[in-house]
């Protein structure tokens, strides 16, 4: 069942309260595979708490999320992981005193099995398998453009490059969707331009995106669809231009004064 | 000073010089007890084979606190664990006499089942925290340890259990003196190779775990324990395996000193040692395996040497002034604190904390 659908992530009313604020409110959506999804609205609208529900941070209060046909609302962020989500963050966490290569070499935890047995022993199998580790590592890094940074510890890298790593690492952990909280937060133009070519290129590689953003060009011209929340409830959903021109949409981004 | 580094690097890549280091490190290491047994007497001896016990304990703690980051204040209970397990199955206590081969092994799994069981409760709690609860659970283990000869007496209470089996291979053990070819081979040269062998079977699995997947999981889980579990990373199941393995490390060394000293009692694992099992690894250089070492060698031979203290008083100045037994404790506090100023990252700091020390990145800060 789970390959023949077209949905890959369907999120069921999930609600989720911080004392007496609904940081969710019944919010609905449903990710097809293949596509870039958009999740977009105001501060404080509920996208980053959204991200956390569907990455075992917190445990929704109501409603579910299914992934590729299976229920994993509930589920602790690593088994999630395991499940093929990945994620980054929006302030930036790195594990900042390893270096670009090491991070990407957790990232491969969660597919590789040795353990203590084979960490002291360091058998034949074992030793393949840490072999494969850092190339596929090193292909990542590659691949998103950052390495010749290999051997520099995360912290010490500029500020875009952080942003790159920590989309080869979750790219280490071989998701079925990668959920990336605000990734051209501090970009400049031409970064924001390269960042798109390599979102392209992970999703043409067959990783379904789900994507915070604020910048509106950006997900316009990058997204399939798009959701906009605003205080913690799905305002619109649909085709990048149509929503744009949704009045609920303009309403809560300009407050309604041009409207 | 470049050519210098750059004829070293030379040196170190060559494979048969390479080979030539680690038999001169090897001779001298088999020397070396006779060799200060002559020059310097046989208590110093002893001081090196308490030094090797602690430097399985420093590479035990440097697993917990170095590797995950979990700061633990109560890591002696391991240790005392592991010498009560030894002490209570090979001495006449219940007249018991298990074969150290058993004993040893089963000396690390009780201690590693005592880490699951500080780990289990702990899972949640981080730095100050965790620090606070670990340092109650190593009180707890030692005042259990001092109460447990009533109703029934077990671990015969404050007295504490004595003529402990010595490591023994049939008829040859090793509290005895035994002359080999004009050797005089002294209990404290047998058990110094002994201490030796597991300190570098230790050193082994530290380095190798390091350099793993699980290792790299524990840093992962020190760095930013959010992140390690978004990016797949059981962080319950491997903290507890942190403090199951590092507990292990203690487990053994506690049962080498039981036989080493044929007498063990509470008073031997109080939160002073616990402390200073930390102070070595963090002195030493936290996360790196020869820190430890070194910090481990040090600060157990510090304390030893200012006993010459009073002697060189007398020498020098002809009269004692300050007592040594005083002085000995103001001069080790001192060069604590001295050593904490001068080189905050530990003598020979891993390569992290040099740079996390260098301004770089707070774990799970970056900038």
């Amino acid at each position: 069942m789970p390959s023949g659908d077209a949905t890959l992530l369907a999120a069921r009313s999930l609600s989720k309260r911080f004392g007496g604020l609904a940081a969710l409110d019944e919010v609905s959506l449903a990710v097809r595979r293949g596509e870039i999804f958009g999740l977009i609205g105001p501060n404080g609208a509920g996208k980053t708490t959204l991200f956390n529900v569907l990455t075992g941070l917190y445990p929704p209060d109501a409603g579910e999320c299914l992934f590729d046909g299976e229920r994993v609302s509930g589920l602790k962020p690593y088994r999630i992981a395991a499940r093929g989500i990945a994620r980054t963050f929006q302030n930036i966490r790195l594990f900042a005193n390893m270096s670009a290569l090491e991070n990407v070499m957790v990232g491969r935890h969660v597919r590789t099995r040795a353990g203590v047995a084979g960490a002291v022993l360091r058998g034949a199998a074992a030793r393949a398998e840490e072999h494969g580790i850092e190339r596929r590592a090193f292909e990542l890094l590659d691949y998103v453009g950052i390495a010749a940074r290999a051997a520099q510890p995360a912290f010490g890298l500029a500020y875009g490059d952080q942003r790159r790593l920590e989309i080869a690492r979750a790219l280490a952990t071989e998701p079925k969707l990668l959920a990336l909280d605000e990734p051209a937060a501090g970009m400049n133009a031409t970064e924001r331009a390269e960042l798109a070519r390599l979102l392209t290129r992970i999703r043409a590689g067959g990783i379904t995106l789900l994507l915070i953003e604020h910048d509106v060009k950006l997900v316009m011209g990058l997204c399939d669809r798009v959701a906009v929340l605003d205080y913690g409830r799905k305002i619109a959903e649909g085709d990048p231009a149509a929503v744009q021109r949704d009045p609920a949409v303009i309403e809560a981004y300009l407050g309604g004064a041009l409207a | 000073m470049t050519s210098a580094v750059g004829r070293w690097r030379q040196w170190r890549d060559d494979p048969w010089l390479r080979r030539l280091g680690y038999c001169a490190v090897t001779a001298a290491l088999i020397a070396l007890p006779f060799v200060v047994d002559a020059v310097l007497g046989r208590a110093w001896v002893r001081i090196i084979d308490v030094a090797l016990l602690f430097v399985l304990l420093g590479l035990g703690l440097n697993i917990v606190v170095g590797f995950a980051g979990l700061l633990d204040l109560g890591y002696i209970a391991f240790f005392a664990v592991g010498a009560y397990s030894y002490a209570l199955l090979a001495s006449p206590q219940f007249d018991l006499h298990w074969s150290f081969l058993v004993l040893l092994p089963l000396g690390a799994f009780v201690a590693g089942a005592f880490g699951v069981l500080l780990g289990a409760p702990t899972l949640r709690l981080r730095g100050d925290y965790l620090a606070i609860v670990t340092l109650g659970f190593g009180e707890i283990i030692r005042i259990f340890l001092n109460n447990l000869n009533r109703p029934y007496n077990i671990t015969n209470g404050p007295q504490g259990i004595t003529l402990i089996d010595p490591l023994a291979v049939g008829e040859f053990a090793l509290n005895r003196s035994y002359t080999i070819a004009g050797f005089t081979l002294a209990p404290v040269h047998s058990y110094y190779f002994v201490f030796l062998a597991c300190a570098v079977a230790s050193i082994f699995i530290s380095l190798r775990l390091e350099d793993s997947r699980i290792g790299r999981a524990w840093i992962a889980i020190r760095e930013d324990e959010l992140a390690a579990g978004a990016m797949g990373i059981n962080t319950r199941n491997l903290k507890l395996l942190a403090f199951a393995m590092g507990a292990s490390f203690g487990g053994v060394a506690g049962g080498l000193f039981a036989s080493f000293q044929g007498f063990v009692s509470p008073e031997s694992f109080a939160l002073l040692d616990s402390i200073m099992v930390l102070c070595m690894v963090v002195l030493g250089g936290m996360g790196n395996v020869g820190g430890v070492v070194l910090g481990a060698a040090l600060l157990t031979a510090l304390p030893e040497a200012l006993r010459y203290a009073g002697p060189l008083q007398k020498a020098w100045l002809g009269e004692v002034y300050v007592d040594p037994s005083d002085l000995r404790m103001l001069l080790f506090g001192l060069a604590l604190v001295l050593m904490m100023l001068l080189r905050p990252a530990g003598l020979w700091p891993s390569t992290m904390r040099r740079r996390e020390l260098a301004g770089g990145g707070e774990p799970g800060a970056v900038r």
